[in-house]
């Protein structure tokens, strides 16, 4: 075993570890946590594959921006915990062995069939860098990237409509 | 060297285990973050398969991230919205439509 594999097979454990965590938590900010150290995770596994742009981004806008207002909009809501009111008793084991059936059809497929594809090799100086990314983004697919900031606003327009007192009339 | 495989494997753990949250967890927070969870694992295989092949699978990511956080503005927006009305963001508890 290479120092590779040891290191991806120990991240791999931390990032199983806190899904199941986030999963299993019983109060919701205890599941924003363990999908923050999730998403760390992730960003590590970024930095491996050579894409340290991206692993800052997943730093800052999803570990950093986006989880903040998971956790104000818990915080503002006290939707920490729910009241035991349950409805459907028999949809729980269902989804469990479903589940289970997921990741062992999933398993079966990706070792019989992508055994012919190469290992991942050290990344080169610069792949993946600010620079790459960018002569990328702002050459070949500017569109799409100006595309996405009239998506930003529309999504900012309707957080506020939603959000807003629909009374206030005049 | 890691294997490629190794990635797909975590990658589809990762993706069950969101799976898994959207159908057993009853508050629609954690719900969406187990969408959030989902779409992370799609994003590592985007980014270990552009390792092999080239850089576009990055930018791609790039543009997933841009559209989840539109995605959770507007969902937080709608859950806070559906607590004004209900009082709870208990899944079972919206079942207005129910027949």
């Amino acid at each position: 075993m290479t120092p590779d594999v040891i290191l991806f097979l120990i991240l791999a454990v931390v990032a199983i570890a806190s899904a199941l965590g986030m999963l299993l938590s019983k109060n919701a900010v205890y599941s924003a946590l363990y999908l923050i150290l999730n998403l760390a995770t992730i960003a590590v596994f970024y930095l491996l594959l050579g894409a340290p742009f991206i692993a800052m981004v997943q730093v800052t806008v999803y570990a950093g921006a986006i989880m903040v207002l998971f956790l104000f909009v818990i915080m503002l809501l006290g939707a920490e915990q729910l009241r035991r009111a349950r409805t459907l008793g028999w949809q729980q084991p269902v989804a469990v062995v479903l589940a289970v059936v997921l990741v062992a059809e999933a398993t079966y497929i990706i070792f019989t069939k992508t055994s012919s594809l190469p290992d991942i090799e050290a990344a080169e100086a610069g792949f993946g860098s600010p620079q790459a990314i960018g002569e990328l983004l702002f050459n070949q697919y500017l569109l799409p990237f100006e595309i996405t900031s009239v998506l930003l606003l529309v999504a900012m327009i309707g957080a506020i409509v939603m959000t807003r007192d629909g009374k206030k009339k005049e | 060297m890691v294997p490629v495989s190794y990635y797909v494997a975590l990658s589809a753990i990762l993706f069950s285990i969101g799976t898994l949250g959207v159908l057993i967890r009853r508050n629609a927070i954690v719900i969406f973050m187990s969408v959030e969870l989902m779409l992370n694992s799609a994003n590592l295989l985007f980014v270990a398969f552009s390792r092999l092949y080239d850089l576009e699978g990055q930018i791609f990511v790039f543009f997933v991230m841009t559209v989840a956080a539109a995605e959770v503005a507007v969902g937080l927006a709608m859950i806070v919205a559906v607590f004004r009305n209900k009082r709870s963001i208990d899944i079972d508890q919206i079942s207005s439509m129910k027949g």
